[in-house]
């Protein structure tokens, strides 16, 4: 049989083989348990690889769980898709090829971090099936199944975010996740019935092909942003972001990132494909760029006044998910319009997903160099903290190189994507261009307090003892730095190869549709 | 909780096992009726809540193995991932072992396994788990409305450690 | 008329859940209030998933010649009262340990992470 055939049922069964299996491996000792926690991660990431790399080669790809068929052909002749499958295009490729690589990153920081804690083996896991939803919703083609992902995903996290049970704000921040990701799921689900209501179809491309726009569709459409947005943690509801960033343990911190991405990858998916063809107005793409404005300004404004350090790296997620929503609402406006779309548009949705990308590597980054500080410290509270380059320098190089990724300094990644993202809004007002400067600006300001205060200054005497984070933490933080650097040093490779063939996809509906319907 | 009365005690005794038996002919006919693992599982999860109702908790929790129903859980969800990888010449979750409708007329397969292939074998898989994962729930959830410690909090600490 | 009358129910349900939701200040009036909005969406998908005419999708109660409707509908709400209940569990369980560690069940009360 050709295994790379199989490849996208792979990514996410083996992942999943790897959860259900954990506690018949656990039997076996810690030491059994932790080669399946980083053989599986390993694994899945060179499937995700893989899975990326054929895509590329051959186009959109179709998966078709437990069947051999896309279509059930009724008798009378009408063939329409109905069975539970995975369409994968080069966007939805490489959101599972970003969530793979932070899943092995988190795992491998995990190992180390986590040890000395109790009821681990649930949290490798939980750990897996998180990975299990962030992948499968990147790469399903059926609402309905996007929802079942999203809900794997979200219970996984609840737990563990609340893993460190014996902390009450843990199990806050979990229990205020959860209400919110609730309702979200629950507008979702309602979203999902009527679209079965009015078109008896699930399956995305079919949506797409059949869509109108009448006012169940708006409803349907305004459901599936409000709740997506609350998800991806857009402003008004954006709370429960630097919360649960907060206290969750670091390994977990930067695959919620990438998951908080994968959503966003959920909402750009239902305006671009799904309601590509009929949103021609421009309140849609609006609404986005007011969101991103405010979350970018909200966010980074809160993140200035904060004294513990995963809190303020929480908050900048809050002003970084705005870059991505600004960029992408630049891109929806200019949509239909194929001059304008190749005048700024297209720049806009290169720079919103190279951002998305760079964001999820170097914000798991800082979360992670924040939890080994944690680990050599055992306080977050940056007041107390001073001095402690000399004593752990690989986390401080690391954390530098994510710091001037975040902040957009010239040569790092952060800045290619900023600057894509500047000069196409830049086009459609003058202000959100000074806005997002002024984003960066402060965020520049606050990463050089973080910095300065943490690891410059004089050594403090209660930290003469602290010693640099084990191997195999700084080995997580090095996959996401080698990531980082890899961007930095060829931009246009990445942008030509990953970047553009994923931005491609995201406009090409018809081809999205066509793969499916008209094989 | 206190135990209940005699009479309660021994109607407990009899209906919880009946509940049991009950629960297994929903899951193995889960293929054909309007039931299924979950379903199943969930009645069959009912045996913990009568015991728990009828002797208290004290003395139910001398009497469970937590050990035993965790290893329900990790059975099941084991059985059923297997289920699907052995689709895996055609697909994933392949229904492997089911014979067509007229294989079925003709060649005289009877019994739950061939018409329906993995789908039953995959209930019982389903069922297996949730009696285990809801009598895990049941057992937990007790213990914390007695704000029992399932571990002692000093060895491990998230917050200084 | 007489074929609305589900959505009129799951309108009222969702109405009586998301007041729950943002009036109430017990958690676990705040739980309730999450459940019932999952029931008002499993009665809206099985309400939804009718078409005129069509008969029970199942096997031997079908009848011979009718015409059988497409059961991916109660597939979803079977899912979905799945999940329902997975997170229902998990968010009584929180309650629980919320209860533990704070002494209280007022939302008001229970608020460490400000600012």
């Amino acid at each position: 049989m050709n295994w790379s055939q199989h490849l996208p049922a792979l990514v996410v069964a083996f992942p999943l083989l790897g959860a259900f299996a954990t506690p018949l491996f656990s039997l076996g000792g810690k030491f059994l348990r932790n080669l399946l926690f980083v053989a599986v991660s390993l694994v899945t990431l060179i499937i995700a690889f893989l899975l990326w790399r054929n895509v590329l080669l051959h186009g959109t790809i179709l998966y078709v769980m437990g069947g051999e068929s896309i279509s059930l052909t009724l008798p009378s002749g009408f063939a329409f898709p109905v069975r539970i499958m995975f369409e994968i295009d080069a966007l939805s490729a490489f959101m599972g090829l970003t969530v793979a690589i932070a899943s092995f990153a988190g795992a491998l920081f995990s190992l180390q971090y986590m040890n000395g804690f109790s009821g681990l083996h649930r949290f490798v896991s939980l750990y897996f099936l998180l990975t299990v939803g962030a992948l499968g919703m990147s790469l399903t083609g059926d609402m309905f199944n996007f929802f079942v992902f999203i809900e794997i995903a979200s219970v996984a996290s609840f737990g563990l975010i609340a893993f460190w049970r014996d902390k009450p704000e843990a199990i806050e921040a979990s229990f205020k996740y959860m209400l919110l990701s609730q309702i979200s799921a629950m507008l979702i689900l309602i979203a999902v019935g009527s679209i079965y209501g009015k078109y008896n179809f699930l399956n995305m491309a079919a949506i797409a092909d059949a869509i109108q726009m009448t006012t169940v569709d708006k409803l349907i459409l305004a459901l599936l942003v409000s709740a997506l947005a609350m998800k991806c943690g857009a402003f008004p509801m954006s709370m429960w972001m630097p919360d649960s960033y907060a206290e969750s343990p670091s390994g977990v911190t930067c695959l919620l990132v990438t998951v908080s991405q994968v959503s966003l990858y959920g909402l750009i998916r239902v305006c671009f494909t799904l309601f590509g063809t009929v949103a021609q107005n421009s309140f849609i793409p609006w609404i986005f760029i007011v969101l991103g404005m405010m979350s970018m300004f909200f966010g980074v404004t809160m993140a200035v006044i904060q004294h513990e350090i995963k809190r303020l790296i929480g908050y900048h997620s809050i002003s970084q998910v705005g870059y991505m929503l600004l960029a992408f609402g630049v891109g929806l406006s200019a949509l239909h319009d194929p001059r304008a779309l190749a005048d700024y548009g297209f720049t806009a949705l290169k720079g919103g997903l190279f951002h998305m990308v760079n964001y999820s590597m170097y914000k798991g980054l800082l979360f992670l160099a924040a939890g080994a500080l944690y680990y050599a410290t055992g306080t977050r509270d940056l007041d107390r903290m001073g001095g402690l380059a000399r004593r752990m320098p690989y986390t401080t190089v690391l954390f530098l190189i994510a710091a001037a990724a975040i902040s957009g300094i010239p040569p790092f990644n952060g800045f290619v994507s900023k600057l894509l993202i500047y000069e196409s809004v830049f086009t459609v007002h003058p202000v959100l261009s000074a806005v997002a400067l002024v984003t960066s600006v402060l965020t520049l300001a606050s990463f050089v307090k973080i910095f300065q205060t943490a690891f410059l200054g004089p050594e403090k005497n209660q930290w003469k003892s602290v010693r640099e984070a084990p191997a195999g933490m700084v080995l997580g933080m090095m996959v996401f730095g080698f990531v980082i650097v890899g961007f930095t040093l060829f931009p246009s490779w990445t942008i030509s190869n990953l970047i553009e063939p994923a931005a491609k996809a995201l406009v090409d509906q018809a081809g999205y549709i066509g793969a499916v319907l008209h094989p | 909780m206190n135990p209940l009365s005699v009479v309660v005690r021994k109607g407990c005794d009899i209906f919880a096992w009946f509940m049991v038996v009950f629960g297994a002919n929903v899951i193995i006919h889960g293929d054909l009726t309007p039931g299924g693992g979950f379903q199943g599982g969930a009645i069959v999860a009912t045996f913990l809540t009568f015991l728990l109702v009828a002797y208290g908790g004290n003395r139910l929790l001398s009497w469970v193995n937590e050990r035993f129903y965790t290893s329900l859980v990790g059975f099941g969800l084991l059985l059923f991932i297997g289920l699907a990888f052995m689709g895996f010449p055609t697909s994933f979750f392949y229904n492997f072992v089911s014979v067509t409708h007229e294989a079925a007329m003709a060649g005289g397969a009877h019994g739950i396994i061939p018409p329906s292939g993995t789908i039953a074998l995959m209930d019982i898989a389903v069922g297996i788990e949730v009696a285990g994962g809801l009598s895990l729930i049941v057992i937990y959830m007790f213990k914390g409305i007695r704000l029992y410690e399932t571990s002692p909090v000093g060895t491990e600490c998230g917050h200084d450690r | 008329m007489i074929g609305n009358a589900p959505f009129i129910v799951v309108g009222v349900l969702f109405l009586m859940g998301t007041v729950a939701i943002l009036s109430e200040r017990n958690l676990v009036k705040i739980s309730i209030g999450v459940s019932v909005i999952a029931s008002a969406i499993n009665l809206f998908l099985v309400a939804m998933g009718y078409r005129n005419g069509g008969a029970i999708p199942i096997h031997y109660l079908a009848g011979a010649h009718a015409k059988v409707v497409l059961p991916i509908p109660q597939c979803l709400t079977l899912t979905a009262i799945v999940i329902a209940l997975a997170t229902t569990a998990l968010m009584l369980a929180l309650i629980m340990m919320l209860y533990k560690h704070y002494g209280t069940l007022d939302v008001n009360e229970i608020r460490r992470l400000r600012g």
